[in-house]
This record gives structure tokens, sequence and C-alpha cells, in this order.
């Protein structure tokens, strides 16, 4: 389901219909218009602005109180720790599902890709579990690798493992469509001139996936940051331990210490906020690009 | 697109595809397949008797029920959405356009939490809506609303590029022969977007089944009532009943891979037509 | 009904698509509005319908101004050029789309587009969709759904751009003979001047928003008004000259032409490739000597090119296979060519 994978916005703006026939009487247009600033006001603006006030309610000191409290502080570092671990190993399968996928014909290539698609359909409590069926003290592998002294459940090995399970798909389903629709004519063209597989991956491959795997880091983080379901199943929940940033939140909720809770959601709502910048940037940049490459092909042509 | 050709030509065949293999087989064959050993572990009498408890009743009938509702709202939303982003031009539409994904981007849990604050009975929300009878927080309407949040860009998304890349002299020929721009927008436009409505209604629907982080903050979680059945997994686990809740698991899963064939098929549909 | 365009003028943006554009279309007429891309003929057809506005200028049905009316109250056929058939309707609701919007009596709906479809030629296909039909049944489908309305006018957007050769020239045959049935005053837009002298009535040539010439295919073809249509119609020499004593100068060759000009103005001539005469010995006439530099026999023409070395220029001459059997051409052969036919314009002839 790409869909899921790539929510890209068509930047707006360019393709506004101009044609007689598809044009809707003034009112109409302005009634929906705002019907859709209300909708989006209702339900996506109000949150992020209730999320800072509450996070501010007892002014700032309090919220600087509620961040630097040595758990709080623990958490955020254990959600900085697992993201970056989580994107990088995400990020090398993707290449490599991507360039398996893209550039290959082979049996079985459908169902590769079905499974690269299978983390968004799973609810991530089931994958919590599946993990701990695997890794519990009653699981699967457990107790043999607890004798040999290694412990995965409630641990933070756990909650990178789901945290990568959920976030697989993220690179690999943005730039599979990417690399399919570059063509292989470059790197067939490098083959054929000598150069070898990694003097092709980071000479001609990269330079032109750049943006769509810049894109798909950037998605996977915020949702490798933001996981909650099946790391909330696999860690155990210990404070000052296996708690990451979302965890944290639901400890302090339900400690009844709602400022400290909404402090760290404004951490991750500016993470929210951050990403959807970045993406915007990235957008414009890709399109830069493309109108780049169309002009140079256009002037080129007329030689 | 490639072809068989270059599986001389290109390098990295082998290594790419063992390389994607293992890591597929390792991170999700292996963890999914122990819940399908220990599901087939039970007898049948046993693992009916763990799925179909009225407790689970009551948990899969919020599940796939506000899970439904919310889909087919999130349609409503999304052709409003896309038809006016894709349609007209207005001050702030480069905002309100990359504002669609920030549920996408905000973590769930952060999501129950502003969620259920907003309507409780003294939010900013609730102190409105509660004296009027409506409990939009810790009831099932709390689940449907935060489930329309969350799956609110996938429909979106999926008609946005199909609503711009269709084809103007469609409305134009239906103005020709006589018909309203009403008639036009209902019996042309959206029957065309149809089969993009149905992915993302699927999709949302999947995000919906499967959603526990944001549900678990705004239900409650009353056993009967505003129990989902993920949060039914999850209390299972914690009580160290892992058959049920292994049970309870390979019914989601079923619904999960269920959609996962329906959507993958909608899209080769899809793919087929465009061509 | 007649349609008059008067003074129809249209800007985007910087380009000037159309200017100043007048002309009448009688009644019952089968007009082609001919052109390279970019000369308007679309937008014309466009504001014909509707679908455009003008940025000043009027558009009169019947001596009606109906230059404010919307399409769906102006009941035009049009044809589009991607046929924007409904994908999700059978080809029997597409036909009858119209005129269940137009609310006709049920009863009335099921007989008109039985009769529709025979008439297109598509009866037992009711049921398919579009997608299972060839580009060809699909442009007939268009047609059956533009004339179920009982439309004043047809209007037809490239018609054939999208067909490939054989069902083009089948097509619009069949056009050509369902106007001559129904005579309905229709209008189209082709860039193909063999698609417009073949299936039209009157041919409309335009240029950069302008109307060029409009006239019978034969009188266009025959005497072509300026040296944009005598160059778009098709396949022509083009020789630089000087007027002298009532003929054209070019190097050593004076030819004489039907037309005048003011000796010493400099002008142009123009000879189609089948108004050449080639031998291999000089004619009476005056004749140009040249040399074969490429034969293509193969054809219905035999096309021959040839080089006058003395002025450094190529000629295109068409034969026929006879002519050209009896002559033995072949690469390198010395020959005289002698014009039947030319046409000379001087800058002064289009320069307002």
């Amino acid at each position: 389901m790409p869909p899921d994978a790539r929510p890209k916005s068509t930047g707006g703006g360019s393709h506004v219909a101009s044609r007689l026939a598809q044009q809707d009487p003034a009112f109409v247009r302005w009634l929906l218009i705002l019907a859709c600033v209300a909708v989006m006001g209702l339900l996506v603006v109000l949150p992020v602005v209730a999320v800072f006030a509450e996070a501010f309610r007892e002014g700032f000191a309090t919220y600087w109180a509620n961040i630097t409290e040595p758990d709080t502080i623990h958490s955020i570092g254990l959600t900085l720790f697992v993201a970056p671990i989580v994107v990088v190993v995400n990020v090398i399968f993707g290449l490599a599902a991507a360039w398996a996928i893209s550039r290959f014909q082979f049996r079985g290539r459908t169902i590769l890709t079905t499974m690269i698609d299978l983390p968004f359909a799973v609810s991530a409590v089931v994958v919590g579990l599946a993990f701990m069926l695997l890794f519990g003290q009653q699981g699967l592998l457990g107790p043999w690798l607890k004798s040999l002294g290694i412990e995965v459940a409630f641990n933070v090995t756990a909650i990178i493992l789901v945290t990568t399970f959920v976030t697989l798909p993220f690179v690999a389903r943005e730039l599979i469509p990417v690399m399919e629709a570059i063509g292989s004519d470059e790197e067939v063209a490098a083959v054929s001139l000598g150069a070898n597989g990694w003097q092709i991956f980071w000479r001609i491959t990269l330079p032109n996936i750049k943006w769509g795997l810049l894109y798909g880091v950037i998605l996977c983080n915020a949702r490798a940051m933001g996981e909650y379901g099946a790391a909330a199943v696999v860690s155990g929940r210990i404070e000052g331990k296996t708690q990451t940033m979302p965890l944290r939140i639901e400890y302090l909720e339900q400690s009844f210490n709602s400022p400290a809770a909404f402090a760290v959601a404004s951490l991750l709502t500016l993470l929210a906020i951050g990403t959807l910048v970045l993406k915007v940037w990235v957008e414009r940049l890709t399109r830069q690009e493309i109108q780049e490459a169309a002009r140079a092909a256009d002037t080129g042509g007329a030689h | 697109m490639a072809s068989l050709a270059n599986r001389r030509v290109l390098p990295g065949f082998r290594m790419s595809v063992s390389f994607t293999l293992m890591y597929l087989a390792v991170l999700i064959v292996v963890p999914l397949f122990a819940v399908l050993l220990r599901a087939s572990s039970m007898t049948t009498a046993d693992f009916v008797r763990a799925v179909w408890t009225p407790q689970a009743r009551a948990a899969y009938a919020l599940t796939f029920g506000a899970s439904l509702i919310a889909a087919v709202i999130d349609v409503g939303l999304g052709l409003l959405l896309a038809w006016v982003l894709v349609r007209y031009d207005f001050p702030g539409k480069r905002i309100l356009d990359s504002l669609i994904d920030l549920p996408f981007a905000l973590p769930t849990a952060v999501a129950g939490l502003v969620y259920s604050s907003l309507y409780a009975p003294k939010g900013w929300m609730g102190q409105f809506l509660v004296p009027l009878g409506i409990h939009a927080a810790y009831s099932r309407l709390a689940v449907v609303v935060v489930l329309v949040f969350i799956g609110l860009p996938f429909v979106v998304r999926a008609l946005e590029p199909v609503l711009e890349s269709l084809d103007p002299e469609l409305e134009e020929a239906a103005a020709c022969l006589g018909a309203s721009r009403w008639t036009t927008v209902w019996c042309v436009v959206i029957p065309h977007l149809y089969p993009a409505i149905l992915t993302g209604f699927a999709l949302t629907l999947a995000r919906g089944i499967g959603e526990y982080g944001s549900v678990v903050f705004v239900s409650g979680n009353k056993p009967f009532q505003t129990e989902i059945a993920p949060y039914l997994i999850v209390q299972k686990l914690e009580a160290f009943q892992y058959k049920e809740a292994t049970a309870i698991a390979t019914v989601l899963l079923a619904a999960s891979f269920a959609l996962l064939i329906v959507i993958n098929f909608l899209e080769r549909q899809r793919a087929r037509h465009a061509t | 009904m007649s349609i008059k365009i008067d003074h129809i003028s249209k800007r985007f943006g910087g380009f000037q698509a159309l200017d100043d554009v007048c002309l009448e279309v009688p009644t019952g007429s089968l007009l082609a509005l001919l052109g390279p891309s970019g000369s308007g003929k679309t937008t014309l057809l466009r504001i014909i319908a509707g679908l455009e506005t003008a940025d000043s200028g009027k558009i009169l049905y019947d001596e009606i101004d109906v230059t404010n009316k919307p399409p769906r109250q102006r009941n035009v056929g049009f044809v589009f050029q991607s046929y924007a058939l409904f994908r999700h309707m059978s080809v029997y609701e597409n036909v009858a789309f119209g005129l269940k919007v137009r609310r006709s009596p049920r009863a009335e709906i099921r007989p008109r587009v039985m009769d529709l479809l025979k008439m297109v030629r598509l009866d037992g296909l009711e049921k398919r969709m579009p997608g299972q039909l060839s580009g060809g049944q699909r442009q007939r489908v268009a047609l059956a759904r533009a004339l179920a309305v009982n439309p004043k006018m047809l209007l037809l957007d490239e018609p054939f751009g999208a067909l490939d050769a054989k069902v083009r020239v089948e097509l619009r045959q069949w056009i050509r003979k369902l106007h001559d049935e129904i005579h309905i005053t229709t209008v189209f837009v082709t860039h193909d001047q063999e698609e417009a002298f073949e299936v039209a009535d009157q041919v409309v040539v335009m240029n950069k928003g302008k109307i060029e010439q409009a006239g019978a295919p034969q009188a266009v073809f025959d005497a072509p008004a300026t040296p944009f249509v005598m160059d778009f119609l098709g396949n022509v020499n083009v020789f630089q000259g000087r007027v002298e004593g009532g003929k054209i100068v070019l190097g050593g060759m004076q030819l004489a032409y039907s037309g005048s000009h003011v000796d010493g103005t400099q002008a142009t001539g123009y000879i189609r490739p089948h108004e050449l005469d080639i031998d291999h010995v000089a004619s009476a006439r005056s004749s140009l000597k040249a040399r074969v530099t490429q034969v293509n026999a193969a054809g219905s023409v035999a096309k021959i090119r040839v080089v006058a070395e003395e002025f450094g220029l190529a000629l295109n001459i068409d034969i026929s296979p006879d002519r050209y059997a009896e002559l033995q051409l072949k690469r390198g052969d010395e020959v005289y060519v002698s014009p039947k036919n030319i046409r000379v314009f001087s800058p002064d002839d289009y320069v307002i």
C-alpha cells in the first residue's frame, strides 16, 4: 500500500483548474474552502495548540523542570539512541530491497513487495506480542538466550527490534518507485564503461535517489521516535531503563502529572512539525531539480 | 523498467536479494510465525473459547465498528480536502496542504493525550460539548474521533494525484451534454475517483483496526464498553495469559492480511487502469 | 444552424491565441479548421462551444448572440480529442447520459440510443465498457453520445488524431458519408491537410491566431492565398528571385507566371513537386540544368531529388511511374527541369 508509505503532498498551486467547465460558483468555492479550514482547524491545529498550551500551563519554569527531570531526560536519551539505529538499519535494508526489486526481475518479486508492506497492516500490539513469544521467558528463544546471558525482552534490544519492524517499509517504499521511475539506463551505461558495483552505487545511483532517500529517512525517523504500541508491550516500561518518550508520556499521564506529560508531548509535537517542514523543503528541492532537468533537456534538444 | 537482461548486466543481484530475504525473514517471518505456532498449539475448542468471549466480542465490535465509521467519515473529509486543495487557489493553501500530513508525523501517544484532554469535561472542547450530552472523551465516540484524526491523510493523499490527472475533457463533455455542475460532479467526477476512494478507505480501515497508542489514551478502556481488541491483547499479556493473547492476536492478524490483500489488489487494478 | 464568429480575440497570458477572427459557417456545411499546433484552431472550436470565453468579439448561432451562454445551454455536440468517455458507464449509459440529464421521457431514451448505436455501427456492443473497445469504436461511441441530444451543430477536436493510419482513413470516409445523411452543421479541427481536403466541403487555414484563407478545398489547393498556405499544404520547392517584365528571374532562367508585380520586386516562387517536369534534353520552355542526387521509386509516384549546381538549388520532383520507367533515371544523371506552373508572392502581397 504505497500511499501509506508516501503521503506525498502535491505542492499545491500549480494545478488549479483553469477550464471554464471545471469551475465551481464562487460561493460554493468559498464555502468549501471555509469547511476545509474549519475541519483542519478543529482536527489538527487545535490539538497542536493545545499540546503547547497544556505544557506551558504552569509557566516556563515548571516546563523546564518537567523536561529536565532525570527520568524524562533518560527517556529522551533513549529515544534519541533507538531512532538513529533503527533508521540506519532500515536505510541499509531499504537500499538493498529497492535495488533488488527495481533493478531485477525474479520469481517471488511481488511477494517480496507485499511482505515489505506487511508492517503497515499489522497492529503494533501484535508485533509486540510476536516478539514476546520469541524472546519472552516462555518464548521460543528466550530461555535459550537467557542461558547464554542475553536478555532481549524488557530490554532496549527489544525496543530496537520492534521499532525496526514497525518502520521497516518507509525507506524501501520511498525508494522503489523513485528508482523504477529513473530506470537503470545510467547504471547499465556505467557498467559498460567498466565501473564496479560500489562505484555505480556511490556515483550514479545515490546522487539520483538522494531526495527520495532523505524523504524516507525523515518519515522513518518520525515514526521510530513516536512508536508506542509495540514498545509498550516488549519494554516492560521500566522507569529510567526502558521508557522511551511516548512511554514516558503514558507513565506521567497515569501518575496524574499532566503538565509533565504534555511537556514531553510538546517535544514530540515539535518533532512532527519539524518533520513536516523538512518534508516541504525536500519536496521543493525535488521539484526544482526536476524543473532544472527539464530546462536542461529543452535547451539540449534545441541544438 | 528493469529487464531480464539486467540480471546479467548490473551487479549486486545475489547480494541485494539475499540480504532483503534474510532481513524480512528474521524481522517479519520468524516473529509472525511464532504467533501462528503458538496459536496452532492450542486445541480448536481452546482457541474458540479464548477468541469468542463476550468481552472479546465487545472489543472486536468496537475495533471494527469504530474503524469502519472513522473510515467512512475520512472518505467524506478526504473528498472535501482533496477537492479544495487540487481545484481551488486561496491564501494559506500551502500550509493547509502540509498540515494534512500532521496526523501521520505526530506520535500516536501525543494524539491520544491531547484529544483526551481536549474533550474531557473540563477541556477546551469538552466544556461546551459535555453539557450538550456529547462525550467525546472516554467513550466510544472518543475512539471514532481519534481514529478520524489518525486516518485523515490516507484518503486525501490517495485522491489528490487521481483528481489532478483527471481529464478535464470529462467535465467539459458532461457540460456540453447538458449536465449541471452538480450532476457532473456526482455522476461523472466522483465515479472516476471510486478506485482511489476505495484504496484510501481500505488504508484508513487497516490503520484504524491496528491503532493502539492514541485509542488507549482516549477510550477509558472500560471492558464491554470502550475496550478495543489490541488493548485486550495487552491486558492478557500483562496477566501472562499468552495463549488468550495469541488467539486474539491471530484474529487481528487475519483481518490485517485480508485487508492487505484487498489493498494490493486495488493498487494493481489502479495501475492497470492507468495504462 | 449557421454559426457566425464575429471579431473574436483571445489571449492566454502573453500568447495571442486568436487575433480578431471573423468567420461564417453556413447551415449544413462540413468545415475543417486546418493549421499547425498553436495556430488557434482548437481555441476557436472551444469558444464556439462555450468551453472557453473570448476576450472580445461575439459568437452568434442563427444570428442569435450566445457569447455569454454556458455550454450546457448551447445544445452543441462536442467530440473531444481524448473522446472523454465516462469509464464507469457502459456504451449504452454513455450515449444515454445526455438524454437522462435533460430528463427525456424514459420510454424515448432506449429506442433513441439503440438507433444511434446502429447508425454508428455499434449495435450489439451496448453493454460493453469503454475499456473493452478499440480506438475506432470509442471514437464512434463519443460521436453517438454527442449526437444523442439532437445538437444543433457538431464540433470535433482532432477527431482522428489518436487513431492508427488505417482506421483513420476508414473513419473519415465514414464521417463524410454520415454528414451527407444527417446534414448537421459540422466543424472539425485538424492539423492534417489530407484529412481536411478529403472530408470537408469548406477548409479554413489558420496560422498564429488568424485565418490565412477560407474556401472550398479545391480552390484553396489550386490558389493558395499566402505563402504560408502554399507551404502548409504540402511539399513545395521555394525559389528566391526578382520580377522583370512580368516574369520571375532566377539566375539565367526566366519563368512566366500569372499575376503581376512591379519590375524589380524581390519575390519568392513556389512550385509543387508534381508541377515540375524532367527530361534528358533541354526542352523549348525555359529549363534548368540539374543533376539527380536521389531516386525513390517506391510508391504511387516516383520521388526524384535533383540539385541545380549553378544556383546551389535542391528540388523535389514527383513524376508518374510510367514517366519514370520511360526516362530510366539514376543517380548522377544530368537532366533538365522545367516548371509547368509557378506561383509568385512578393513580401508586399501579404504584409499589411
